[in-house]
């Protein structure tokens, strides 16, 4: 019992400390690649190619003064960072990250928690996160801050939806919500659930970007028009919980995505949480790459995309998933 | 006191917790974050007893969506907990109020001491004993075979509340109009819904 | 319940650190408010008016049609789950269900409560 209260806790501290080093990577990663992709060369002062950017930048934020406004609703401004960054941590507990090894003589998992509702489980960590940006927007008692709040929550709760739809048309192949079993019916590359659902695919991306506020659905923080939408107050480390708790939402879909449509940890000659990471690399560069290339929608255009188009094609791609399975 | 019993004692307590902070808070929004405390901690005991899909509606559907609802509601109405929200009723009144809350506390005590604890094993492991009960196969099954008709009755329900929301729609609108375009909000019409 | 404990360890070690990171960064950076560093921003004037404005009642229509189809989508779950085993019946009956919420979507839709202006 002791031991393996021991390893779910070492397992733990290994999987947030990667989770957090995977953040800060991926600020630099996106800052590097936008950077290439508008023929600049992104950050390269701080250390070797700017390796040491979001170490720099971290230690900036520590250093930084917290200014809180006078007239903010003090408890629900200090809770809104952590409710927004914990939900987005949470998803990579039921994540597979590697197949199950030996180590010093102990049979240890690939992952942290082998929930037979896995699925159900991330979706629901999804439909909370949408409380820490409420929150925030509410209690700054700033004009952005509150149109930006409510914005995003709107914007979550109408692509949740679909979200979950296109999850659906997975499972129904599947026929599991558990993270392990979905790896281990897609090993090989034909397995792949992404060539049985290449449209739920595209489903899940779409709504998966407007659930995490990213361009080309970044709206919350329009900055040209609501300076920085919901955050538009904190600073500090407070700031920097909502920017790690953004990032690590697009790495939670990222890793979901990797797990649900390519295999997860699937993959010929390196160890598995390589193929794992490449993945997931790979699908961030994806987001970085649709950042760079498309305008920002309009409000309405977007609320209007997703219930009039995402969400009937949604309903449509399970129907005929479900035809398809059954022949 | 094993494990169990201690995630159990402890949920309970933080989900009686929240439940009462709820109630008593002026705030509104806190009222909103306790609620969804003492739903996480009922979601908690009914993941415990098994029944894992229910904890996750749970948390999906009341946590994830109704909630949203409210704090909706809560910033449409601009409550921010400062308004005097004094008891100004007649003392007579004020009596009945704590009269009656009494009672209901003793009803409640009253039933589940005599129905729950005093079952076989304490009432708490029943749940253990049918196989795959209140997996999501299992609710699967038991929502296409015998729970059929309620099923889809529910998407009737549904329809019928979706209809209610675009009443709403359309009754702003025409108040919208009458009243030069004005974004406050209509009184009328939202206590159709409540 | 082993896989319900880890993701308990992981909760409170996930608020462990946020925590730590806010004490870490309250024991070293300076702290020197004043009244015009603590006005909301506003684009570098003196904040207009209440912030705490009321707002179009179209979020809370959209998100009561949230919650409607929210709830179709936890049905479909357990039926996604068992589809393999239950067959065409189960098929059918969905189809009916999700055809009665689709006339639904389409009605809101016709009367313009899907319309953002």
């Amino acid at each position: 019992m002791l031991e393996m209260v021991l390893i779910t806790l070492i397992k733990v501290l290994v999987v947030v400390v990667a989770v957090l080093t995977g953040c800060a990577y991926s600020t630099y990663m996106e800052r590097k690649v936008l950077g290439r992709l508008q023929n600049r060369i992104g950050p390269s002062y701080a250390g070797p190619f700017g390796l040491l950017q979001p170490l720099a930048d971290g230690l900036k934020l520590i250093f930084k003064e917290d200014i809180v406004p006078s007239n903010v609703e003090r408890i629900t401004f200090a809770l809104a960072p952590m409710i927004a960054f914990i939900p987005a941590l949470l998803s990579f507990a039921v994540i597979p990250f590697s197949s199950d090894f030996e180590l010093f003589g102990y049979h240890i998992t690939g992952m942290l928690s082998d929930l037979n509702i896995g699925i159900l489980f991330i979706f629901a960590v999804t439909s909370l996160g949408v409380y820490g940006i409420v929150l925030a927007g509410w209690s700054s008692g700033s004009k952005y801050s509150l149109l930006g709040g409510l914005r995003a929550t709107a914007q979550m709760i109408s692509y949740e939806v679909a979200y979950g739809l296109s999850i659906i048309g997975v499972i129904l192949i599947a026929n599991t919500l558990s993270m392990r079993e979905l790896v281990a019916i897609q090993e090989g590359i034909t397995n792949w659930i992404i060539w049985k659902q290449p449209f739920g695919f595209l489903l899940y991306i779409t709504a998966a970007i407007a659930e995490t506020n990213r361009a080309p659905f970044d709206l919350p923080e329009a900055e040209s028009e609501l300076v920085a939408g919901y955050h538009t107050e904190y600073s500090s480390m407070r700031f920097s919980m909502f920017f790690i708790g953004e990032y690590a939402n697009m790495l939670a879909v990222a890793s979901v995505g990797t797990t649900l449509f390519f295999g997860g940890w699937n993959g010929p000659f390196l160890p598995p949480v390589l193929w794992f990471v490449i993945k997931v690399v790979a699908f961030m560069f994806c987001y970085i790459w649709l950042r760079a290339t498309f305008p920002r929608l309009r409000y309405d255009q977007l609320m209007n995309f997703g219930w009039k188009v995402l969400f009937p094609l949604a309903l449509l791609n399970t129907m005929v998933t479900a035809a398809w399975v059954m022949l | 006191m094993t494990l169990d019993m201690f995630i159990f004692v402890f949920s309970a307590i933080v989900a009686v917790f929240g439940a009462t902070m709820m109630i008593s808070q002026r705030n509104p929004v806190a009222a909103v974050l306790y609620l969804i405390v003492s739903l996480v901690a009922q979601a908690v005991l009914y993941v415990q007893l098994g029944s894992v899909f229910m904890g996750a509606v749970l948390i999906i559907v009341y946590a994830g969506a109704i909630l949203v609802l409210f704090v909706f509601v809560i910033m449409m109405l601009n409550l921010r907990g400062k308004e005097d929200l004094g008891d100004n009723s007649p003392p007579i009144s004020r009596a009945t109020k704590y009269i009656i809350s009494m009672l209901m506390v003793a009803e409640f005590v009253f039933i589940v001491h005599g129905s729950v604890f005093s079952g076989p094993g304490g009432g708490m492991l029943e749940a253990e004993t049918v196989a795959g009960f209140g997996s999501v196969e299992g609710i699967a099954k038991l929502l296409f075979t015998r729970y059929l008709y309620p099923f889809e009755l529910t998407s009737i329900l549904l329809l019928s509340a979706v209809v209610g929301a675009v009443v709403m729609a359309k009754r702003r609108e025409i108040h919208e109009q009458s009243d030069s375009g004005s974004v406050s909000i209509d009184n009328d019409s939202n206590e159709g819904v409540k | 319940m082993s896989e319900y404990l880890s993701i308990l360890i992981f909760i409170l070690i996930g608020t462990g650190i946020v925590l730590f990171t806010f004490l870490l960064s309250r024991l070293i950076r300076p702290h020197n408010p004043y009244h015009a560093k603590n006005l909301n921003y506003e684009c570098a004037e003196e904040p207009v008016g209440n912030s705490w404005f009321q707002f179009n009642n179209r979020f809370y229509i959209f998100a009561l049609i949230f919650v409607i189809f929210d709830v179709e989508v936890i049905f479909l779950f357990p039926w996604a789950v068992a589809f393999g085993q239950l067959g065409l019946f189960a098929l059918v009956e969905m189809v009916i269900f999700i055809l009665i919420l689709f006339f639904g979507i389409f009605y809101a839709w016709k009367k313009g409560a899907l319309k953002w202006v």
